[in-house]
C-alpha cells in the first residue's frame, strides 16, 4: 500500500487531508499501487466474490434452461425480484453520472476524489441492471427483438410497451456512462502508459490513451468535451430513471399509475445511488490508503446529499398516501391500506425506518464523518431502497382490482440467488476495476490540490 | 520513449472506425442472409419423384388449376391431387411412359405419390387459401406464373415482409372474381383506380388485416 501522502487530522485542506500534496505525490498516491499490487487483501477478495459470479451464470444458465418459473412469481404477480433488481440497480448506477456530469456542471471541485470509482459503479450496475428485464422475458433468445433492426418479418418494435422504452433508456445511459467515463480517463491513461514498468502494460495503456500527449491544445479539447458530455448526461440522468418509473406509472394498477412516479424515483435512484458510492468510498479509501484524499469531509457533504435525499423520498411517501385518500378511488385507498397493514407490512415498516427514519441521524455533524455511523446508515439506506422497489411490485400486484386474483410472493432459493449473486458480480467487477485503473482521477485532483494550495 | 510505430495511428483509426461500422455492417449481412433463397427457399427448384411439369399441363393443355387443387375455394389447403386425378388422363394416354412409373406404382401400391414439398409456412402461421381466392387474390399473385415452370418452385419469399406487404395494401393485388384462376393476369393500366372498389366490393377491412391474430391464432 502507498504511504506517500499521509493523512492528517484534523484535516490541513477543505478536500485534502494531506499539509503538502504535489503533482509527484499525488500522481504516487494513486497509480504506485497498481504496479506494485495489492497484495494478498485483494485476491482475498477476489476470491470471495468469485463463487458468486460462477453461481450468477450457473443461475442464469438454469434459468434459460427451465424458464422464469424456478422464480416465486405466479399468474398475479407477474413480477419479481428481477423487476425490482433492475428498478435498484438502475438506481445505483444514477449517481455515478449524477456525481460527474452534475457536480462537474456546478463546479464542485470535490467530486474529484470519488467520480472515476463512481462512474465505475455506474458502468457495472447498469450492465448488470441491463441484464434483469432480459432474464426475466419469457424466451429471452429473441431480447433483440426490442431493437428497430431491419428484418424479413417487417415488424418494427412496439412502441407503446414500457420494455421498449427500458431498452433505449438502458441502452443509451450505458453508452454514454461508458464514454463519459473513458473520456475522462484518457489523461490518466497517459499516465499510467508513462509510468508502468512493464512493456504489456505501456502498450495496453497506450493504445487506451490514444497518444495523449498533455498538450494546452488537448487539454482544452478535453475540458470542452467532458463539460459537454455532462450537459448531456444530467437530463440522460433524469429520463433514464423516470422511464423506469413510467414502467409502473405508464399502467393502469392502483399503487403505480401516479404521475409522481418519474421524480419519485429520479430521487429514489440519486439516493440509493449516493448510499451506494459512500460504501464504495469508505471500502477504497481503506483498501487504497487514501485518507489523505477521500476526506471526511467528502463523507459529510455526501451525508447531506443523502439527508436531503431522505427528506424528498419521506415527502414522496407521504403524497403518494395523501394521494391515495384524496383521490377518493376506492383501489387507490385500498393500495395505501394494504402497504401498512397488508401481508408485507413488516417489509413496509423496515422500509420507512431504513429510507426516512435512520438517515435523519445524519442531521449530527458527528454522525455525518464517523463512518461508524455514516456506513451502517448507507448499507440500510440500501436494503431501504430495495424494500422499496419489491413492495411496489409486490403490494400492488398482490392486491390488485380482483379479489380473486389476490396471491402472496413467497421467495424461492432462486429468487435470494438472483438478489445475492448480482451484487458478487458487482463486487469482482469492482475489484477488477481497482486494480488495472487508477481508482481516483489523477489529473482533477492535481488541479484541486494547487487550488488547495497543497501542492 | 516511442512506444507506438506510426503506423499505429492508421490502426487506432481503422479500429475506431470499425466500432461503428461493424455493427451496422453485421446487421445488414444478417438481413441480406435472412432474405436470401439459402434460407427463404425462394427461386429452388425442387426435384420430384415423377417431373410433373405445370408449364406443360397449364400453358399447354390448358387445365385449371382447380382441377387437381381441387379444395382452394373450399379449405385452407389447395390440395395435392391424388393419383387417380392423374389416371383420369393417364389411364388412356402415355399410359406406357417410363416417366410416369411411379402414378402407376402408386396406383398399383395404393400408396400417395410423395411429392416433395415446395411451399412451406411455419406452423404458427395460419394460412387458408379459400379466402384468399374468395377475396379476389389470384393463384399467380402469389406463387408466380406457374404456367413457365416446367419444376414447381417458389417464386416468393414467403417471409412476414412479404405478406405484409400485401396485408397492408392489398388493393394493388386485387383481381375481379373471373381473374382469380388466370394464369396470364396482368394487373391492368388503372389498377390503382379498380383495386379499391374490389376491396370495398370483397368487403376487405384493411384495418384489421395487420392484426397479430389475423395469421397467428
Amino acid at each position: 500500500m502507498s504511504e506517500v501522502l499521509a493523512a492528517e487530522h484534523p484535516a490541513a485542506h477543505r478536500w485534502i487531508a494531506s499539509e503538502r500534496a504535489d503533482d509527484l505525490a499525488m500522481t504516487q498516491a494513486v497509480a504506485d499501487p497498481l504496479f506494485t499490487g495489492f497484495g494478498r487483501r485483494w485476491w482475498v477478495a477476489l476470491l470471495i466474490t468469485l463463487p458468486f459470479v460462477l453461481w450468477l451464470f450457473g443461475a442464469i444458465g438454469w434459468l434459460f434452461y427451465r424458464g422464469i418459473g424456478i422464480w416465486g412469481i405466479n399468474s398475479t404477480i407477474v413480477w419479481g425480484v428481477a423487476i425490482a433488481n433492475y428498478v435498484w440497480w438502475i438506481g445505483i448506477g444514477n449517481a455515478g453520472t449524477l456525481i460527474s456530469a452534475m457536480l462537474l456542471l456546478t463546479r464542485q471541485k470535490w467530486r474529484a476524489s470519488i467520480n472515476r470509482f463512481a462512474e465505475a459503479m455506474t458502468l457495472f450496475a447498469v450492465a448488470i441492471a441491463g441484464l434483469m428485464p432480459i432474464i426475466h422475458l419469457g424466451r429471452p433468445i429473441y431480447a433483440y427483438w426490442l431493437a428497430p433492426y431491419p428484418n424479413t418479418m417487417a415488424l418494427w418494435p412496439q412502441w407503446r410497451s414500457a420494455l421498449v422504452w427500458d431498452f433505449w433508456a438502458i441502452i443509451s445511459y450505458l453508452l454514454f456512462s461508458l464514454l463519459f467515463w473513458y473520456v475522462s480517463l484518457i489523461p490518466d491513461l497517459a499516465t499510467m502508459r508513462d509510468r508502468t514498468p512493464h512493456r504489456a502494460g505501456q502498450l495496453l495503456y497506450g493504445a487506451f490513451a490514444l497518444g495523449w500527449r498533455g498538450s494546452a491544445r488537448e487539454w482544452s479539447r478535453l475540458q470542452t468535451l467532458h463539460t459537454t458530455m455532462a450537459a448531456l448526461g444530467v437530463p440522460l440522468v433524469c429520463s433514464v430513471h423516470s422511464i423506469v418509473g413510467l414502467d409502473f406509472a405508464a399502467s393502469l394498477m392502483p399503487g403505480w399509475q401516479e404521475s409522481i412516479f418519474p421524480p419519485y424515483f429520479v430521487v429514489g435512484a440519486m439516493y440509493s445511488g449516493f448510499a451506494m458510492v459512500v460504501v464504495l468510498a469508505a471500502a477504497i479509501r481503506w483498501g487504497l490508503s487514501l485518507q489523505a484524499i477521500i476526506t471526511h469531509r467528502h463523507f459529510d457533504v455526501m451525508a447531506r446529499i443523502l439527508l436531503m435525499a431522505s427528506i424528498v423520498m419521506f415527502y414522496s411517501y407521504a403524497t403518494e398516501w395523501f394521494m391515495g385518500w384524496y383521490g377518493g378511488e376506492h383501489a387507490e385507498r385500498e393500495a395505501v391500506r394494504f402497504e401498512f397493514t397488508g401481508t408485507y407490512a413488516p417489509l413496509y415498516w423496515a422500509l420507512l425506518a431504513c429510507n426516512c427514519l435512520i438517515p435523519q441521524l445524519l442531521w449530527w455533524p458527528f454522525a455525518r464523518r464517523s463512518l461508524f455511523i455514516l456506513l451502517p446508515v448507507a448499507i440500510a439506506i440500501n436494503i431501504g431502497m430495495w424494500l422499496e422497489r419489491i413492495l411496489i411490485v409486490w403490494n400492488t400486484l398482490s392486491h390488485g382490482y380482483m379479489p380473486s386474483l389476490w396471491r402472496n410472493f413467497h421467495f424461492t432459493f432462486w429468487d435470494w440467488t438472483f438478489l445475492i449473486a448480482p451484487l458478487g458480480l458487482f463486487a469482482f467487477l469492482f475489484l477488477i476495476f481497482m486494480r488495472l485503473i487508477p481508482s481516483v482521477s489523477m489529473f482533477d485532483m492535481r488541479e484541486l490540490a494547487h487550488e488547495e494550495a497543497a501542492a | 520513449m516511442q512506444l507506438f510505430r506510426p503506423g499505429a495511428n492508421t490502426i487506432a483509426t481503422v479500429m475506431i472506425a470499425a466500432i461503428g461500422a461493424a455493427p451496422v455492417l453485421a446487421v445488414g449481412l444478417s438481413y441480406e442472409v435472412m432474405l436470401s433463397p439459402y434460407v427463404t427457399n425462394q427461386n429452388i427448384s425442387r426435384n420430384q419423384p415423377v417431373p410433373f411439369s405445370h408449364e406443360h399441363h397449364v400453358s399447354g393443355l390448358g387445365l385449371d388449376c382447380r382441377y387437381c387443387h381441387a379444395s382452394v375455394e373450399k379449405a385452407r389447403f389447395a390440395g395435392i391431387p391424388p393419383t387417380e386425378t392423374c389416371m383420369t388422363c393417364h389411364s388412356q394416354i402415355w399410359t406406357n411412359a417410363l416417366m410416369l412409373a411411379p402414378v402407376r406404382e402408386s396406383l398399383s401400391k395404393n400408396q400417395p405419390i410423395a411429392w416433395e414439398r415446395v411451399h412451406r409456412l411455419p406452423d404458427y402461421v395460419y394460412f387458408d387459401h379459400s379466402v384468399h381466392v374468395a377475396k379476389g387474390v389470384g393463384c399467380t399473385t402469389c406463387h408466380g406464373d406457374v404456367g413457365r415452370m416446367r419444376l414447381m418452385r417458389q417464386a416468393a419469399p414467403l417471409t412476414m415482409q412479404w405478406c405484409l406487404d400485401c396485408h397492408r395494401s392489398p388493393e394493388r393485388f386485387l383481381r375481379p372474381r373471373e381473374a382469380v384462376f388466370d394464369p396470364n393476369w396482368q394487373a391492368p393500366k388503372n389498377q390503382a383506380e379498380i383495386g379499391p372498389k374490389l376491396a370495398a366490393g370483397y368487403h376487405i377491412n384493411t384495418g384489421h388485416l395487420t392484426d397479430c391474430t389475423i395469421c397467428h391464432r
